[in-house]
């Protein structure tokens, strides 16, 4: 008998772009080994727009509402980013009290983030109940957004040299209120998931990074540290203030994906502490700059004085100009480093906007995290990086 | 009119006679068996919604318990698709197997002392053999559907179902070693007089494995792998649309079912009330009562649980479940034999 060579292929599987588990569009091409992942090879640009390019065609104002659409799951922590970088090249100062409603509502954002975040992990891995009761909170916090800037998703709230408009009457205790139901749901959550014997057998140990290869692949945020690094440029970097509020780092030890669904678990409670310490701390004043080059006079005056109108005329169909120069500001979003390298030419647009994105980053390592894990690991491991891809596609 | 009808049925040969009756008997099983689904679908819906803080389908009839008849409408009349890289006879015949032998298992299934289709003495057997072969249709889904996810799917199915099969079986022997039969109505008997006496107290091991066991044969949560959406979208099922589709799903609910009903008649005393003071209640309201508290259970873990990967099911299952189980035989049976009970 005379055996003939067989050569046996890897079975490739294409994953998404329209796929449950792809948060979004992302496009996997996977070649197995049975169950057990070979290579796997990350498919992005779907939900390209050309962000970036688009900002150079628009005034600093203009260019505001590109950055909700970027990371849809957190749209004012990139709002933030940006308006720092602004308010930097123009040398302005920010009110005290700007600062204090910037800081609550990215906190407030990042809770939102978290919220879809863990409970669309929970569903990667089949537990169906979470992101229901999830979502439900997530929703209270979208009529937040909505009652400071008239906008569920595009608040465009952040404005270079303060916020958009002064909280409403009864806003603040609404949110503080908030702040203090909710950690009810997070334990209803976690009891779900946490100590849940299969939810820990999903997770644990799988998708693993050392520091090294942390550094090595440009992780930031919570992907940094669940290797036991304790970055937050919160902490590191702080700015808007963030210096004066008291809160804590959560730092993992294994960089698996429970150590990362852990760390945003306790990230959101810490993210309520600085909000419950915004909204009490937060000094009266003006929510804006009060220099009329950069911020718009105030409607009544428009109404009595000519020269107000015609500021208001000029800031909203041509801009500021902000002066020579470039600059690199970041700020720690929910899923990492969010930064903004702006280079201006002294006109009233940018002449570049770079945007670094951190799941964009973390998103490349997906190949090494998932060889050898099983199929069942990937969306797991998808789930723990927090990919949105506004942000990774812009 | 009456007359005529009467002339007519002892006119026709015997075979005949026996052949309506025992297709009337199917009918009055099916219609309602149908519905029943239909019913339990809709119910299932709501404890998932009163678990996620949501109402559930509320709108088509009141409380909207027609909502499972508007989607069944709406699957009969949408386009069956079939894909063209697909092997046409086999992909069609896939969800036609799973659904009759969803329903031909519940021939032997007793309702009462003497209500059954079948009083078969084989009727554990029976039962065993029909779902060992519902791994067929889906085996022949995953394969006939041509696609890789599908395939996959499929191939975890019949690993699935295979493994626990073999922990199923093992439960039942020591079931039938104690009851003496494998007649089911037998089994039942066996527990009557009171619920002291009911086999869930000396097999509370057993019944444990059964459920768990049970999910895993029917592909619930957290044993849904080969449906599982986050990797596989839909599994065996991806590519079936309309009447095919509903088939399927109908067989899985027809699964689950009879795994309810079987849970009832082996540790729960069948039709038995639990009290002889409540046996005016008739019977077969007594086992329909046990089935939906072991749907509830269906429901609530689904509701509950995440999803077992599949290395970690198979390890649940050959390295678990099957020792503790051989092991639980050989225990019940020296028990068995030392309490004069075999």
């Amino acid at each position: 008998m005379v055996m003939t060579e067989v050569e046996v292929k890897n079975y490739n599987l294409n994953f998404g772009p329209q796929h449950p588990a792809a948060h979004g569009v992302l496009r996997l091409i996977m070649e197995l080994d049975g169950e057990v992942v070979e290579r796997l090879d990350p498919h992005i640009g779907l939900l390209h727009r050309g962000t970036e390019k688009l900002i150079e065609y628009k005034t600093y104002l203009q260019a505001i509402p590109y950055f909700d659409r970027l990371d849809y799951g957190a749209p004012m922590n990139q709002e933030h980013a940006f308006a720092l970088a602004v308010e930097k090249l123009l040398g302005c100062e920010v009110p005290e009290r700007a600062k204090y409603i910037r800081v609550l509502y990215a906190e407030l954002s990042r809770i939102m983030n978290h919220l879809m975040c863990t409970t669309t992990h929970a569903m990667d891995v089949g537990a169906m109940t979470p992101i229901l009761w999830g979502f439900e909170e997530r929703e209270k916090l979208l009529v937040f957004y909505e009652r400071v800037s008239g906008s569920r998703m595009h608040a465009a709230y952040f404005r270079p040299g303060g916020v958009h408009q002064d909280l409403p009457d009864g806003l603040a205790e609404d949110i503080y209120a908030w702040t203090e139901s909710f950690p009810k749901v997070l334990d209803d959550m976690a009891s779900l998931l946490v100590e849940n014997r299969i939810f820990k057998q999903r997770n644990v140990d799988i998708g693993v990074a050392d520091r090294p290869a942390a550094y090595d692949w440009g992780f930031t945020g919570v992907m940094l540290r669940s290797t036991g690094v304790p970055w937050d440029l919160r902490k590191a970097q702080p700015y808007d203030g963030y210096e004066k509020f008291d809160f804590d780092i959560p730092v993992g030890k294994h960089g698996d994906a429970y150590a990362r669904f852990l760390i945003r678990f306790e990230e959101m409670r810490q993210s309520l502490r600085i909000m419950r310490q915004a909204i009490e701390k937060m000094p009266k004043g003006p929510i804006t700059t009060l220099d009329p080059k950069i911020s718009p006079p105030k409607r009544a005056d428009m109404k009595t004085s000519m020269e107000a109108l015609i500021n208001h005329f000029k800031l909203y169909t041509e801009g500021y100009r902000v002066p020579e120069g470039e600059v690199y500001v970041a700020t720690e979003a929910p899923k990492g480093e969010f930064a903004i390298y702006l280079v201006s030419d002294g006109s009233n647009r940018p002449y570049r906007c770079k945007i670094r994105a951190p799941g964009f980053c973390h998103l490349q390592s997906l190949d090494w995290m998932c060889r050898g894990h099983m199929l069942a690991d990937v969306p797991a491991v998808l789930g723990s990086m927090d990919i949105v891809f506004g942000e990774v596609d812009r | 009119m009456a007359n005529w009808i009467i002339e007519l049925w002892n006119g026709l040969p015997f075979y005949l006679q026996y052949l309506l009756q025992t297709l009337g008997f199917i009918m009055l099983f099916v219609l309602p068996f149908l519905l029943a689904i239909a019913l339990l679908v809709y119910g299932e819906r709501k404890i998932w919604a009163a678990m996620q803080m949501r109402r559930g389908p509320n709108v088509v009839g009141a409380f909207g318990i027609l909502q499972s008849f508007a989607d069944g409408l709406k699957l009969l009349l949408k386009e069956t698709i079939i894909p063209s890289s697909a092997n046409k006879v086999v992909f069609l015949l896939a969800p036609v197997l799973t659904f009759t032998l969803a329903l031909v298992a519940w021939a032997v299934i007793p309702w009462d002392a003497g209500m059954v289709i079948a009083d078969i003495n084989v009727g554990i057997l029976y039962v065993m053999a029909i779902s060992s072969l519902g791994v067929y249709g889906i085996l022949m889904a995953g394969w006939a559907s041509n696609s890789r996810y599908a395939f996959l799917g499929a191939l975890r199915s019949a690993a699935q179902m295979v493994s626990y099969e073999v922990s199923i079986g093992f439960v039942l022997v020591t079931i039938l070693l104690w009851a003496g039969s494998l007649n089911l109505s037998d089994i039942v008997n066996a527990q009557a007089g009171g619920f002291w006496n009911w086999y869930f107290i000396p097999f509370f091991p057993m019944f444990v494995i059964f459920f768990i066991s049970a999910l895993a044969e029917t592909n619930r949560t957290p044993f849904d792998l080969p449906e599982a959406e986050a990797e596989l979208v839909a599994g065996y099922q991806v590519e079936y649309s309309s009447m095919a589709f509903a088939l399927f799903w109908l067989g899985e609910y027809g699964n689950i079912l009879l795994m309810c009903v079987m849970t009832s008649i082996l540790f729960f005393g069948g039709w038995h009330a639990p009290f002889a003071a409540l046996e005016f209640i008739p019977g077969p309201l007594w086992l329909i009562f046990k089935i939906l508290i072991f749907f509830f259970i269906f429901a609530w873990v689904k509701a509950a649980l995440p999803r077992y990967r599949y290395d970690q099911l198979m390890r649940l299952g050959w390295k678990v479940f099957l020792p503790i189980s051989l092991a639980a035989v050989v225990i019940y049976a020296g028990l068995g034999l030392a309490l004069g009970i075999i």
